[in-house]
């Protein structure tokens, strides 16, 4: 006879409970909501319901994004576009950063900073383009600059809001280990507000891309916008596609770059999420 | 060791001392831990007042006192932590003054090891070690929320100890712990406390814990010391025990009931 535990010789049963948690995870599941879309939209230009002037067929989207490719049209107009956000987010995610810290750590910093941001956050980005090209011209300085102006605000706003809701009690530990203002900053306030950093970036990444269109869609002569304003001229529904794909893909693969970022970097957090 | 004096400053017609005086230079190693006249106010109420108080070097004190008669007060005054708070009096303390809270406060995102060495530079064999002397040798690379509460206590003890204290400032340390953590601690500490030898100031509400942990007793009452009991091989525990519960209005605690609460039978 072999020993093996022994199960419990009466099934126990208890009262089911309702269940208030959403249940476990579906795999891939957020592919479900865009995949039933796009059957929608095959379906319809297969039966012949969606007029193609109205709306290419998927289909035609995908063979004039090869062509594009093929001609080279695509790569140098995404580099265009790739290059403005990259350096709007350059020059805006650091000057945002350093006027959050200034405004967090400083009375006088916050008297002096926190007003104009937050008024330009009540101006529409829009309201400021006839400026800025005034000021600018219609060059790539302008479509930065705007980019940059726009990332800012989010990268202020969720930095500084990380950084005052920073335990007091760990300042009040800093002070007890008499860490320098240089260490202070570096061990507890830049970590304890990387959160809220993380958080403004992934809004800023989406802006970035938002503001972008904007300065494309007025006056360039390269560019994804710049493409896509182009075909309107032509009225070539699937080039404009092509483009609005694009500009969802890498909206999309920024936020995404950014959450793997914030799950590497925020690996000592316990939250709900995880 | 080096002391300094709570520098006396003029503000508003208060004197405020300030805790991070002048150093008066390079002193024996038997400097007492001095208090004299300590005056703390909230408002119009004196929290502390005109308090006298000296801490041998080497001494274990422990601190009693029923809530709000100022025994964090006190241990705040004497860590320097109550800069914006009125007063007057002076405070001599060393140099070197660690102090322990209730909650371990560690940096979250700062691995165990980093959160010992906070703010010391190439301090990491010396973090090790004094991790290890803990007992939490192996766990240099967790993250503090990854630990027991007893066990992020024990890194807040590491923390402290690592910085070699001539005064070693708790309050109420032990008292977010269940109670059979709470007894394993009372043995570290203790054991911490015959090697590195600072001078300790326990702020406790737990009689017991007072008892079992220090060489002298102290009992705060409206500002200042009320009753003092040293703890010596003439007289037993028990006597002590009584004499300091009296001394905190709690009356006669009937042998045999060590918790305080009165009978329920009879």
């Amino acid at each position: 006879m072999t020993l093996v535990a022994s199960r419990p010789a009466v099934d126990v049963r208890t009262r089911k409970r309702r269940r208030l948690r959403p249940g476990p995870r579906i795999r891939l599941g957020f592919l479900a909501g865009p995949l039933l879309l796009l059957a929608i939209w095959a379906a319809a230009s297969a039966t012949g319901l969606l007029d193609p002037r109205f709306l290419s067929a998927p289909w035609t989207v995908v063979t004039t994004a090869a062509d594009l490719v093929e001609s080279g049209r695509l790569q140098t107009n995404l580099l265009a576009s790739v290059q403005r956000v990259a350096l709007g987010l350059a020059f805006g995610v650091p000057l945002g950063t350093l006027l959050a810290l200034v405004s967090g750590l400083s009375r006088w910093g916050e008297a002096l900073i926190d007003g104009p941001i937050q008024i330009k956050r009540a101006i529409p980005a829009l309201a400021l383009m006839p400026l800025l090209i005034l000021w600018l011209g219609i060059g790539e300085g302008m479509k930065i600059t705007m980019i940059a102006l726009g990332v800012l605000v989010p990268i202020y706003i969720h930095t500084h809001n990380g950084l005052r809701s920073i335990d007091s009690r760990y300042v009040e530990l800093a002070e007890t280990v008499d860490l320098g203002r240089g260490a202070f900053i570096r061990k507890v306030v830049l970590p304890g507000a990387l959160p809220g950093f993380l958080l403004g970036m992934r809004f800023a990444v989406t802006t970035a891309w938002l503001f972008l269109v904007v300065a494309e869609l007025i006056n360039a002569t390269t560019g994804i916008g710049y493409m896509m304003d182009l075909a309107r001229t032509y009225g070539q529904t699937d080039v404009i596609l092509v483009g609005i794909v694009l500009y969802g893909l890498l909206g999309l693969f920024s936020d995404a770059g950014v959450r793997l970022v914030e799950r590497k970097a925020l690996s000592w957090r316990r939250t709900l999420a995880s | 060791m080096a002391t300094h004096a709570g520098e006396l400053s003029r503000k508003e017609g208060v004197v405020v001392a300030t805790h991070a005086g002048e150093l008066s230079g390079k002193e024996g190693a038997g400097e007492p831990i001095r208090v004299k006249g300590l005056t703390r106010l909230y408002g119009e109420r004196a929290v502390l007042d005109g308090l006298d108080l000296e801490i041998a070097p080497g001494e274990f004190v422990a601190l009693l006192g029923q809530s709000g008669s100022g025994k964090s007060t006190l241990l705040r005054a004497l860590a320097g932590l109550d800069g914006d708070v009125a007063g007057t009096g002076l405070v001599e303390v060393p140099e070197q003054v660690s102090v322990v809270f209730q909650d371990a406060r560690l940096l979250p995102w700062q691995r165990v090891l980093d959160n010992v060495i906070l703010g010391l530079d190439g301090a990491v064999e010396r973090g090790r070690q004094s991790l290890a002397e803990v007992g939490l040798a192996g766990r240099e690379r967790a993250w503090p929320n990854e630990l027991s509460g007893g066990e992020q206590q024990r890194v807040a003890l590491a923390r402290s100890l690592v910085r070699e204290p001539r005064l070693l400032l708790a309050d109420e340390p032990f008292g977010a712990l269940d109670a059979l953590t709470r007894l394993k601690m009372h043995g570290l500490l203790r054991r911490l406390f015959e090697e590195h030898r600072p001078a300790v100031l326990l702020v406790t509400h737990d009689v017991d814990e007072a008892i079992a942990l220090a060489d002298r007793v102290l009992v705060l009452d409206h500002g200042r010391i009320a009753a003092e009991q040293r703890l010596d091989a003439a007289r037993s525990a028990t006597e002590v025990r009584s004499e300091l519960l009296r001394a905190l209005g709690v009356g006669e605690v009937p042998a045999g009931r060590r918790d305080g609460r009165p009978h329920r039978d009879g």
